[in-house]
């Protein structure tokens, strides 16, 4: 059987939808730190928006995912409100307060609390994997991580046990060639991570991560394999954050002609005009989407800043579960 | 040196046995896999045919009861053990990971305090992170990496719960309850105290063999036991230090001294009433840990009690622990790193003295 299943125009225009809301969200939420009003820190996934929506766009709503200290991309596009990953973001009472920018969940869609310790959710994916396993439900984890975490230790273990034990998981590893401000060549003598999953004896995919349906269509083939038995796939999108690494970051060990050259391939971009000229889809169409998403977000920004901060006992409460 | 300690509550099931310590957290497993299938356990050489049962034979035989995926043999690989028992914990199963020596945790701090301890809180509840961490902890001529008691290091962690059992009868009725229990729980098992019997029996281990119910039952989190009433000083032991201070609480009562010995098998949470109420009878405090002096479980107690029990005391809160060096491997220095039961008694006898 082939995974090869060509979406739907509606899905195509899911898949959008849920670009652009990453994007205009992740845009507004800039707007708003420039203005000195977003609390905290802020680490941005502004051209890796295929990565994530490609990935979960193959995932069903009861397989989980575990993201990182980016995780806003991965929230959105596993199908987190708007608005509780803003109260998470301003640390305002309806999410608690207590997690912050990087530590986003909405277990109710399957996005598990995102870890902001690189490389520490591998195993975590790996566990949740194995549970599934053991009681021989037909879902799938998914660990997301950056190329920075490839030099980690939690990474390797996690990788190695989740492939002896045939574990239900898929490794995406979203290589942005920084860790914070390290170029990748400074780090690896391998060009692509993937290789490393000969290492583990598991597949390994190289991927165009600013192609959201050359991400779709890799993540299908890795998610069906793990669904049915097959164990566990690395997969490594190429892809290029436009922002800095976190708050305050201007991102100057990167070149002008290095950036100019990745933001020709903007992922929101290269769909846009996909759908315009290959699927038929009219700019009218789109630019409702666009609208609607610009609404939605300012709408939930507003409402979340205007929302109460939390009561004091909060900062008691859930240390441990009753 | 062999000792049965009364267990509180009474032995009141009808059927029981005389178990080592290793046999009852054996018993503790198989009951609370066969109640329950969410029940699984990970870690090295666990199930292995032909093995050993990890580190120290406790999971002897489970793997023919349970299967080898329910007594899941990893690669040696602390992180992932722990992460994926993480893992496993928030998708609602209720994983049980050994660490083959309590200090091999050290390699997977990252996932106990940065990940299980935290995952609650930072969720704001949405998530549960009930799994059980096995550590096999007490010198026992090992040396430095083989032997270290690793209870403070997580007390100092608000989110686990750290419970160390000196009984074979608290030993399972503890691991029951911690593997109910909704919150990462911090196991720890001391070497000396597996018991005597079966070929990878420790050379100077004590043989506590204790009558353990057949069935199902739990000693409660957060609970201490009153091992020894006495009226002239309190002391306050865990594990191994449990069965030497009474040893030592012998000899002083030989020479008119009652020590009242209370077993804190439960660090986290701390039943400080149960010991602030025999410390207001006896006026005098004796602490006793294997475990390195600073900043040990000893001495967040000795500053709760000075904080809220000072009127009641008639002489300064006084500590035998191990002194502030690694654990030395061999007999002639582990003898002088592991406070015995002579220091015991002779600090005891100094202090009611004072």
């Amino acid at each position: 059987m082939s995974p090869d299943r060509p979406l739907t125009p509606q899905q195509l225009l899911d898949v959008y939808r849920r670009m652009v809301l990453i994007r205009r969200y992740e845009d507004h939420l800039y707007l708003l730190f420039l203005k000195g009003q977003v609390p905290g820190t802020l680490h941005q996934c502004q051209g890796q928006e295929a990565v994530a929506v490609g990935v979960c766009a193959v995932l069903r709503a009861d397989d989980v995912i575990f993201s990182t200290h980016r995780p806003v991309g991965h929230l959105l596009a596993k199908g987190a409100s708007l608005k509780g990953v803003s109260a998470e973001i301003w640390g305002k009472a309806a999410a608690g307060g207590k997690g912050g920018q990087m530590h986003l969940a909405a277990v109710e869609v399957g996005a598990m609390p995102s870890n902001a310790i690189v490389g520490a959710n591998v195993p975590i994916a790996v566990g949740a994997a194995l549970a599934f396993k053991l009681r021989r439900e037909d879902r799938v984890a998914v660990s997301f991580f950056g190329d920075g975490a490839a030099n980690i230790g939690a990474l390797h273990e996690g990788i190695n046990l989740a492939a002896v034990k045939d574990a239900p998981v898929v490794f995406v590893c979203e290589n942005n060639l920084y860790a914070a401000s390290t170029h990748i060549a400074q780090s690896l003598r391998v060009t692509d991570i993937a290789d490393r999953a000969a290492a583990y004896g598991i597949p390994g995919q190289v991927v165009d991560g600013m192609d959201v349906l050359a991400v779709h269509q890799s993540a299908l083939e890795a998610v069906e394999r793990a669904r049915s038995g097959g164990g566990p796939t690395l997969l490594e999108y190429k892809t290029y954050r436009f922002k800095g690494h976190s708050r305050g970051d201007a991102g100057n060990y990167r070149s002008k002609e290095e950036f100019e050259r990745w933001r020709q391939r903007d992922p929101v971009d290269l769909f846009r005009r996909r759908l315009l000229d290959e699927y038929q889809q009219s700019e009218r169409d789109l630019e409702a989407i666009e609208r609607a998403c610009q609404a939605d977000i300012e709408e939930a920004v507003a409402f979340t800043v205007a929302s109460p901060e939390p009561l004091a006992a909060e900062c008691f409460r859930h240390v441990f579960a009753d | 040196m062999i000792r049965n300690i009364p267990d509180s509550p009474a032995e009141q099931s009808s059927a029981t046995r005389r178990l080592s310590m290793t046999e009852a957290l054996r018993d503790a497993l198989r009951v609370a896999m066969r109640a329950d299938p969410s029940v699984f356990l990970l870690g090295e050489d666990l199930g292995v045919p032909g093995g050993f049962g990890g580190g120290f034979t406790v999971t002897l035989g489970l793997s023919e009861e349970f299967g080898h995926e329910r007594v899941m043999d990893t690669p040696i690989s602390e992180i992932a053990i722990v992460g994926a028992a993480i893992g496993a914990a928030m998708m609602g199963m209720r994983p049980v990971a050994e660490m083959q020596y309590g200090d091999f945790v050290f390699c997977a701090m990252d996932q106990v305090v940065n990940q299980a301890a935290k995952m609650h809180y930072m969720s704001n509840g949405q998530v549960k992170v009930p799994l059980v961490l096995r550590l096999p902890v007490g010198a026992s001529g090992r040396g430095a990496q083989h032997g270290q008691c690793t209870e403070a290091y997580f007390l100092h962690t608000p989110g686990l719960k750290v419970v160390c059992p000196s009984t074979p009868y608290d030993a399972k009725g503890l691991l029951l309850a911690a593997i109910r229990d909704d919150n990462p729980v911090v196991f720890l098992e001391h070497k000396l105290l597996y018991g005597a019997k079966g070929g990878r029996k420790e050379k100077t281990s004590l043989d506590p063999m204790g009558e353990v119910p057949a069935g199902d039952y739990e000693v409660p989190l957060g609970t201490v036991a009153v091992r020894r009433p006495g009226s002239h000083l309190t002391i306050l032991a865990n594990m191994l230090m449990t069965h030497r201070t009474l040893t030592a609480a012998e000899r002083l009562a030989a020479e008119g001294i009652e020590a009242e010995v209370i077993d804190v098998r439960s660090l986290v949470p701390l039943d400080l009433e149960t010991i602030r109420a025999s410390v207001a009878r006896t006026g005098r405090v004796l602490i006793v840990e294997e475990d390195n002096l600073s900043g040990g479980w000893g001495a967040e107690v000795a500053a709760r009690l000075g904080e809220t029990s000072f009127d009641d005391l008639d002489a300064p809160i006084t500590r035998v622990a191990a002194p502030d060096t690694p654990l030395p491997c061999a007999a002639a220095l582990e003898s002088v790193y592991v406070p015995s039961v002579e220091r015991i008694t002779d600090t005891a006898r100094r202090l009611v003295q004072e």
